[in-house]
C-alpha cells in the first residue's frame, strides 16, 4: 500500500496527479491480491487432492470442528466487511468522524474473530488435535485425520495471519484518520486497505464450508 | 581411458526406435542451428557498418514470412510429438506375457525378487528375447531405476508401485543407475543388469541366488503366520472378504466406486486397510505397515494372485 | 521517440549518484536507480559464491572416483550452487538490476509506482540471503535445489529449514518488484506511449512480472507446507504418513518451470533492444515479438508436468504436457528468426553489447532445440535426470539468461555510470565466455546421451574424457566472468564523458543525461513515434 507521508492533499513527487496515484495504488493492490489468491490456491489444491484421496477421514475429522464458533465467526467477518465498506464510503464523502467510527468497528470485529479463533485453537490443543507427536484422533483414520488437521491449521492459521496484518494496517489508518490525513480528495489508502480486507473475508467464506461443513447433512 | 564411447550401447527392442527419433531430433536441431548461424553470419558480414551492400527493400515486418516460420516449426513439432507419443505408449504398456520381477529401492541399494524366489542385490539377471516387467517400490525416498543401454527409466516411489518394461536383445552386462537424487550415496546406488541367453538364465535361476521357495509359497507361509486366514476365508462371513479368485477382478467399495484388484490395490489394502473398504464389510482390519517388509508384501501379493476362484462362483 | 531529446549537459553535481553521500543515503534511498545499484552489488556477490561452488564441482568431476571433497560435501555443493544461482542470482538478475533501473526511464516516469516497496524488496532479498548463508556456514544443505520430498521433509539431516525459509522470504522480494512493475507499466507511461509503442524490454519485464505474481506464491506456500511437515512431523508429502510426494513435485514445478521464463524472458527483452540498436534497423516483426513474449509467459504455466514424465504420472497427462511443451517452442523460434531478420539489410556496428547478444542467440538456439528432445516423451525417458538435462538448462540459463544479462550490463553501463569501459577487453571476454561455455557444456550433452545421471559424485570410467573436457572449459568460463568484473570496475576511474546517448540509440532512457538525475526527466516527455526508428527510409512490408 502506498501511503505517502507528505501527501495530505498533494500527490507524491513521481506521480503526475492525484488520479494517477489513486489508480496506481489500486492496481498495485489488485496485482498483490492475485498473488494472494495463488498463495491460498496452493493450499486449496492440496486440500482438494487429500480430500479426494481420503474422503472418509476428512469427513470424520471435520466433525470435530466447532460448527457454532465457526458460524459465529463467519457472521462476524461478514459484518466487518460491511463496516469496511461504510468506512470507504465515509472516506469518499469526506466524513472523517464516520470514517474513524467505521474503522474502529472493523477493527473490533476483526479482533473478535481472532479471539474466537484463539478459543477454538486452545480447544483443539486440549483435545490433542494439534498435528505432531501429541496428535490423538483414534479410530482407523488417525493418520489421514492428521493431514486434515495439518491443512486446517495451515489454512486457518494463514488466514488468521492475514487478519492480524489487516488489523495492523487498519490501526495505522485509524490513527491517520484521527489526525485528519484523509479527505474526499485523498483516501486511496483506505480504499486499498478495503480491497485487502474484503479479500481476506472472501477466503474465509471458502474456508468455512470446506473445513466445517463437508460432512454435516 | 582414451578409448571412450560417444554413443551408448543399444541393447533393447525399444532402444533403436528411440535412437531413430533421437537422431531425427539431432538432424532437426542441426538444420535450424545452421539456418540461424548462416543467417547471422551472412547478415553480420554483408551488412556490417559501412559495407557497400544495398539496403534497398529492407523490411520491418513481413507477415507471410513470419507465418511461415511460425507454422513450419509448428508442423515439425507436431510431427515429433506424434512420433514420440506413439513410442511412449509402447514403452508404457507392457505386453501381457511379460515376466514380472519385483524391485525394492532403498538408500542406497536395489533389492530384486524373482517370482521363482531368487533374490539379488544391485544385480538383475534377465533372459534376452523376453519382455520383462518391473514392479517397483521404494522403502524410503524417491529413486529412479535407469538402464541407459535399454533407454528406459522410471521413478521408484515410496508408498506405491510404479512399473516399467523392456526386452533385452543382446546378452551382456549393462549399467544400472539410480537417476533420482536420493541422498549421500546416490551415485553409489548403481548395479548391473545382466542379460543372459534363455538357457543360461534357466541355469542361473537354479544357481547360487536360488532360495528354493517361490515368492507365492513364501507368501502362503506369511498368510498363515500373520493370521490372514482367520478373516479372509470362504466361510468367515462378514468379518472380511474372501480372496479366492480375487486377482484381476473388479471390487466394489463402500464408497460405491470400483477398483481392479491388482498389485497396487492389494498392497494398499494390507498397509492401509482404511483407505478402500470393500462394500458390505466393516473396516476392522489393522494396518500391517509396521509388521511386514516390502519384500514380504510382494510375496503376499504373489500368493494372493495364485488363489484360484472357488468353484461355483 | 526522439522528439523530446534534452541533450542535457552532464552536471557532475546533479546525477543520482551524487544526490546524496554516505552509506545512509544509499541504504535508505527510494530512488529506483540507486536500488538497482544495491541489487547489482548483492547479486554479483551471490553470483561469484555460486560460481565458486560450480568450480569445485567441476574439479571434483575431473576423475571418476571421489578425491577433493566427500560425497556429502559434493551433494551440498551442487545444492547450494543451484539454490544460490537460481534464487539469488538468475531470478532477480535482470528484473531487479536492469529492470529497476530502466523501467521508469524507458516509459518516461520519475520512479517506480511504489518506491518504498522497492527498497523493501532489496532488504527482503538480503534477509533471505542471510538465511541461506547461515545454512551454508552451519553445514550446508544436501537436498538438491528441487527439495524433493520425502527426502527433504523426512530423510535429509542437513539445514533444510533455514534454506527453505531463505527461499520463501526471497519470493516476497520478487513479488514486490513484480507488483511494482505491473502498476508502473500500466499506469505511469508517458503521454503518447501506448502499449504498442513500448520497447520490447518493457514487454519482457511486464511478462516476467505477471509470471512472478502468479507463480511465486505457489512455491511460497509449497515451501510452507514442507516446513510444516519437517517441523511438526506430519505427512503432507511423506507417503509413509499418508501424504503424496508427487503433489510436491506438481506444486514445485508449477512455479519452477515458469521460473525458467522469469530468467530468460528479460534476456530476450535485452537482446531485442541491443540487436535493433546495433543493426541500426527497427526490430523485425515488433508485434509478433511482443505477442511471442506474452505467449511464452502464458504457455509457460501449462507445461510444468514435463519435468515429471518418469515420475509415475499417467500416460495421458504426459501427452498433454508434452504437446503443450512443443507449443512453447514456437514463440521461442519466432523470436530467434526475427532477431536474425532484423540484422538482414541492417547497418551493423560490432560494438560490445551486440557481441554478447550474438552469443545469446547462438546459445539460446541450442538450448531451445535441445529442449525438444526433453519435451518429446520417448526421448525424455532416456535423457531426463542425466547430464543432457544439465547441459540443456545451462544453455538456456547461462548461455541464454546470463549472456543476455551481460549484454544488458554492457549496453546500459554508460547510462548507469556515465562511463565507457575498455571495449577491446570487453570483446575479448565475450569471445572467451562463448568458447568456455561451449567447451564446458557441450560435452555434457554427449554424457547425458551416454547415460551419465546428474548429481553423481562418482561415475564409471568411460565418462572421464568428456568430464575432463567440461572441467577444462569451466576454467576458461570462470576467467571469462572475472574479466568483465575488472574492466567494468576499472571504468569507474574514468571521466564521465559518454554523453546522453553514446550508442546513438532510440528510447526514452537515452534522452536523459548519463547518469540520470534523481527524477530522471526534468519534464515528462511526450511520445509520438513508434519504437526503434533507426532507419527512417525503411518501408513496411505487406
Amino acid at each position: 500500500m502506498a501511503h505517502n507521508p507528505e501527501s495530505t492533499a498533494a500527490h507524491a513527487h513521481h506521480f503526475v496527479d492525484m488520479e494517477q496515484q489513486r489508480e496506481t495504488s489500486t492496481l498495485g493492490m489488485w496485482a498483490f491480491l492475485v498473488t494472494e489468491i495463488m498463495f491460498f490456491g496452493g493450499l486449496f489444491v492440496s486440500y482438494a487432492l487429500y480430500r479426494s484421496m481420503y474422503p472418509e477421514a476428512f469427513g470424520a475429522a471435520s466433525l470435530r470442528l466447532n460448527l457454532v464458533l465457526g458460524a459465529i465467526n463467519t457472521g462476524v467477518l461478514i459484518c466487518s466487511s460491511l463496516t469496511m465498506v461504510l468506512a470507504v464510503r465515509s472516506a469518499q464523502l469526506g466524513h472523517v468522524k464516520a470514517l474513524v467510527r467505521y474503522l474502529l468497528a472493523t477493527i473490533v470485529l476483526g479482533s473478535t474473530f481472532l479471539v474466537i479463533k484463539a478459543f477454538e485453537y486452545t480447544h483443539k490443543f486440549h483435545e490433542h488435535l494439534i498435528p505432531g507427536t501429541s496428535f490423538r484422533f483414534g479410530g482407523p483414520h488417525e493418520q489421514h485425520a492428521e493431514i486434515f488437521f495439518s491443512l486446517y491449521f495451515m489454512m486457518t492459521g494463514l488466514h488468521a495471519l492475514h487478519m492480524i496484518i489487516g488489523i495492523g494496517v487498519l490501526l495505522v489508518l485509524l490513527y491517520q484518520s484521527w489526525k485528519g490525513r484523509f479527505s474526499a480528495e485523498y483516501y486511496s489508502p483506505i480504499d486499498v486497505a478495503g480491497l485487502y480486507w474484503h479479500f481476506v473475508d472472501i477466503v474465509w467464506i471458502y474456508l468455512f464450508p470446506l473445513l466445517y461443513l463437508i460432512s454435516r447433512d | 581411458m582414451w578409448s571412450f564411447p560417444l554413443l551408448p550401447e543399444s541393447a533393447s527392442t525399444i532402444a533403436d526406435k528411440i535412437d531413430a527419433l533421437f537422431y531425427f531430433l539431432v538432424a532437426v536441431s542441426l538444420f535450424f542451428s545452421l539456418v540461424i548461424t548462416i543467417g547471422l553470419v551472412f547478415s553480420a558480414a554483408r551488412y556490417r557498418k559501412g559495407s557497400p551492400a544495398s539496403r534497398k527493400g529492407a523490411l520491418n515486418d513481413y507477415l507471410p514470412l513470419e507465418l511461415a516460420w511460425s507454422l513450419i516449426p509448428l508442423t515439425i513439432a507436431l510431427f515429433i510429438f506424434g512420433w514420440s507419443a506413439k513410442l511412449y505408449l509402447d514403452m508404457r504398456v507392457p505386453p501381457a506375457n511379460a515376466m514380472e520381477v519385483y524391485v525394492v529401492g532403498k538408500q542406497w541399494m536395489w533389492k530384486i525378487q524373482h517370482p521363482e524366489g531368487n533374490r539379488e542385490i544391485n544385480e538383475l539377471h534377465i533372459p534376452v528375447g523376453r519382455p520383462i516387467k518391473l514392479i517397483m517400490t521404494s522403502q524410503d525416498v524417491i529413486h529412479s531405476f535407469y538402464i541407459p543401454a535399454f533407454r528406459v527409466k522410471q521413478d521408484v516411489l515410496p508408498g506405491r508401485y510404479t512399473t516399467q518394461w523392456f526386452e533385452a536383445t543382446k546378452p551382456g552386462e549393462y549399467h544400472l543407475f539410480c537417476a533420482e537424487y536420493c541422498g549421500t550415496s546416490h551415485s553409489g546406488m548403481i548395479g548391473k543388469v545382466i542379460a543372459l541367453e534363455p538357457a543360461e538364465y534357466e541355469q542361473w535361476l537354479m544357481g547360487t541366488s536360488r532360495t528354493g521357495v517361490a515368492m507365492a509359497s513364501s507368501g502362503a507361509e506369511l498368510f498363515d503366520r500373520y493370521g490372514c486366514r482367520t478373516c479372509h476365508r470362504q466361510d468367515t462371513g462378514p468379518r472380511g472378504p474372501a480372496l479366492d479368485g480375487l486377482w484381476g477382478k473388479a471390487v466394489k467399495l463402500a464408497t460405491g466406486q470400483t477398483v481392479i484388484a491388482d498389485q497396487e490395490y492389494i498392497r494398499e489394502s494390507i498397509l492401509n486397510p482404511a483407505a478402500k473398504t470393500v462394500a458390505g464389510y466393516q473396516q476392522l482390519m489393522p494396518s500391517y505397515r509396521n509388521q511386514l517388509t516390502h519384500e514380504q508384501v510382494n510375496q503376499l501379493i504373489e500368493y494372493i494372485r495364485t488363489l484360484p476362484p472357488v468353484r461355483g462362483q | 521517440m526522439g522528439k523530446t531529446e534534452h541533450h542535457a549537459v552532464v552536471d557532475v553535481e546533479n546525477d543520482y549518484i551524487h544526490a546524496g553521500y554516505g552509506l545512509k543515503s544509499w541504504l535508505l534511498t527510494v530512488d529506483h536507480k540507486r536500488i538497482a545499484i544495491l541489487y547489482l552489488i548483492s547479486i554479483t556477490l551471490f553470483f561469484f559464491v555460486g560460481g565458486f561452488f560450480a568450480f569445485l564441482l567441476r574439479l571434483e568431476l575431473m576423475t571418476p572416483q571421489g578425491d577433493i571433497v566427500s560425497a556429502e560435501t559434493y551433494n551440498k555443493l551442487f545444492t547450494m550452487h543451484g539454490v544460490v544461482m537460481i534464487f539469488f542470482f538468475l531470478i532477480p538478475s535482470i528484473p531487479a538490476v536492469l529492470g529497476n533501473f530502466l523501467v521508469p526511464l524507458m516509459i518516461g516516469a520519475k520512479d517506480l509506482a511504489f518506491p518504498k516497496l522497492n527498497l523493501l524488496s532489496w532488504y527482503v532479498y538480503n534477509l533471505g540471503g542471510i538465511f541461506a548463508l547461515y545454512a551454508l556456514v552451519n553445514g550446508g544443505v544436501d537436498t538438491g535445489w528441487t527439495f524433493y520430498t520425502p527426502y527433504s521433509s523426512t530423510y535429509s539431516l542437513s539445514n533444510v529449514v533455514p534454506v527453505v525459509i531463505g527461499a520463501f522470504i526471497l519470493g516476497f522480494s520478487s513479488i514486490l518488484t513484480a507488483v511494482n512493475f505491473i502498476a508502473t507499466i500500466h499506469k505511469m507511461r508517458a503521454p503518447g506511449l501506448t502499449w504498442f509503442k513500448l520497447p520490447l524490454f518493457i514487454w519482457a519485464s511486464y511478462a516476467t512480472s505477471i509470471i512472478t505474481i502468479l507463480g511465486t506464491p505457489v512455491i511460497a506456500i509449497t515451501l510452507c507446507l514442507l516446513l510444516f511437515e519437517r517441523l511438526m512431523g506430519v505427512g503432507i508429502f511423506d507417503p509413509a504418513l499418508g501424504g503424496d510426494p508427487i503433489l510436491f513435485q506438481h506444486l514445485f514445478w508449477f512455479y519452477s518451470h515458469p521460473a525458467v521464463y522469469i530468467m530468460i524472458i528479460p534476456s530476450m527483452g535485452v537482446v531485442s533492444e541491443v540487436v535493433t540498436c546495433f543493426a541500426r534497423k527497427k526490430i523485425f516483426g515488433y508485434k509478433f515479438m511482443a505477442f511471442a513474449i506474452m505467449a511464452i509467459a502464458i504457455f509457460g504455466f501449462l507445461v510444468w508436468g514435463h519435468h515429471m514424465f518418469v515420475s509415475g504420472q499417467s500416460v495421458y497427462a504426459g501427452y498433454v504436457f508434452s504437446a503443450l511443451s512443443f507449443m512453447v517452442a514456437i514463440p521461442s523460434a519466432i523470436k530467434v528468426f526475427n532477431w536474425t531478420a532484423t540484422l538482414y539489410k541492417g547497418n551493423i556496428e560490432f560494438r560490445t553489447p551486440i557481441l554478447y547478444a550474438f552469443g545469446f542467440i547462438g546459445l539460446f538456439t541450442i538450448g531451445g532445440l535441445t529442449g525438444l528432445f526433453l519435451a518429446s516423451l520417448a526421448t525424455d525417458v532416456h535423457l531426463t535426470d542425466t547430464y543432457f538435462v544439465v547441459a540443456h538448462f545451462h544453455y538456456i540459463m547461462v548461455g541464454g539468461a546470463v549472456m543476455g544479462y551481460l549484454a544488458g550490463i554492457h549496453y546500459w553501463w554508460p547510462k548507469m555510470t556515465g562511463r565507457m569501459y575498455n571495449e577491446a577487453w570487453a570483446k575479448f571476454s565475450a569471445l572467451i565466455l562463448f568458447i568456455g561455455f561451449n567447451l564446458t557444456f557441450f560435452p555434457q550433452f554427449v554424457l547425458g546421451y551416454l547415460g551419465m545421471p546428474r548429481r553423481y559424485y562418482i561415475y564409471p570410467d568411460e565418462f572421464q574424457v568428456l568430464n575432463v573436457l567440461s572441467t577444462a572449459g569451466s576454467t576458461i568460463l570462470g576467467l571469462g566472468y572475472i574479466i568483465p568484473m575488472v574492466y567494468l570496475l576499472w571504468s569507474l576511474r574514468k571521466e564521465k564523458n559518454v554523453g546522453a546517448n553514446p550508442w546513438g540509440a532510440t528510447g526514452l532512457e537515452w534522452t536523459t543525461q548519463s547518469p540520470p538525475t534523481t527524477h530522471n526527466f526534468e519534464t515528462i516527455p511526450v511520445v509520438t513515434s513508434e519504437p526503434y526508428v533507426y532507419h527512417q527510409e525503411v518501408k513496411s512490408g505487406a
